[in-house]
């Protein structure tokens, strides 16, 4: 693999609404990064940690369609499902979806990813979540649920643990 | 123990929300300042300048001694490390996650097929 880039990801939390900005730049054109969102098993490949594995319940890849998928742990254990819809897919350039997970209580997010080409091959991904508060921003924040890491929270005990 | 953490950066985000307060936080982070040197390069009253401070005390990011007037502000840094430290961790884990998808996307093969649907319950 040749890197033109330096991959660098960016993360900005927005003080002024509940949004989470990631910015991250790649080195394949938009056609091919969309696809790696939309294309189950593309998908499955990159998303969780190394240390899990993604299990998808239901993807209806097209506008007004819906998804559901399951991160799994150790030994095949369920960690954490996420589900919602795909409610615009304009590729090359423009994904929107919602998003909830399973046993947190109400609340979903509005997560828009925009795909810019930069040229040579080269795509600009910018990632957006809305939140319905800010206090949910931050918890998706605080515990890294936005990742399909609910272990988050195991990280955050330890964090505390330090003082 | 989560939730008050939570709490602690929702007032931390909530206090930084406002311009006034985050200058008033860049110039604390040059040193301690009294409130009427915090109050003087801005067109308002060293009282609204004191509720700012307020605002900035509920949520740790500053201290200050019960002799309010005189004494100097400080910056409480370490609230800060604590919430830099969610948005680096929230950074290195997207970090991580597209290290992936680099080698997915250089290992894919180009032709481009529709996105495929797939049709399925959970149990």
């Amino acid at each position: 693999m040749t890197a033109t880039t330096t991959p660098e990801t960016r993360v900005e939390a927005d003080p002024t609404v509940p949004v989470i900005r990631i910015v991250r730049e790649f080195d394949a054109p938009p056609e091919r990064v969309f696809r790696a969102f939309t294309d189950p098993d593309v998908f499955v490949r990159w998303l969780g940690p190394t240390t899990m594995s993604v299990r998808l319940d239901a993807w209806e890849a097209h506008s007004g369609g819906r998804y559901r998928y399951t991160m799994l742990g150790d030994g095949g254990s369920e960690t954490a499902t996420f589900w919602g819809s795909f409610h615009e897919l304009r590729s090359p350039d423009r994904l929107v979806q919602t998003q909830s997970m399973e046993g947190v209580g109400d609340g979903a997010i509005l997560n828009t990813l925009t795909f810019e080409d930069l040229g040579d091959g080269r795509t600009r991904l910018t990632d957006q979540t809305l939140a319905e508060s800010f206090e949910m921003r931050d918890m998706i924040l605080s515990t890294g649920m936005a990742d399909g890491v609910v272990a988050g929270y195991k990280k955050l005990d330890a964090l505390l643990a330090e003082g | 123990m989560v939730t008050v953490v939570e709490d602690r950066l929702s007032r931390v985000f909530g206090a930084l929300a406002d311009p006034t307060r985050r200058d008033i936080v860049a110039r604390l982070a040059v040193g301690d300042a009294t409130v009427g040197q915090l109050a003087e390069p801005y067109d308002v009253s060293v009282q609204a300048v004191s509720k700012h401070l307020k605002v900035l005390e509920d949520a740790g990011l500053v201290t200050r001694s019960r002799d309010a007037q005189r004494r100097p502000c400080h910056l409480e840094a370490e609230v800060f490390d604590l919430m830099t430290k969610w948005i680096e961790r929230y950074r290195r884990q997207a970090e991580e996650r597209f290290a992936r998808l680099d080698a997915v996307l250089a290992d894919m093969d180009l032709p481009l097929s529709e996105p495929q649907t797939q049709q399925g319950e959970a149990s």
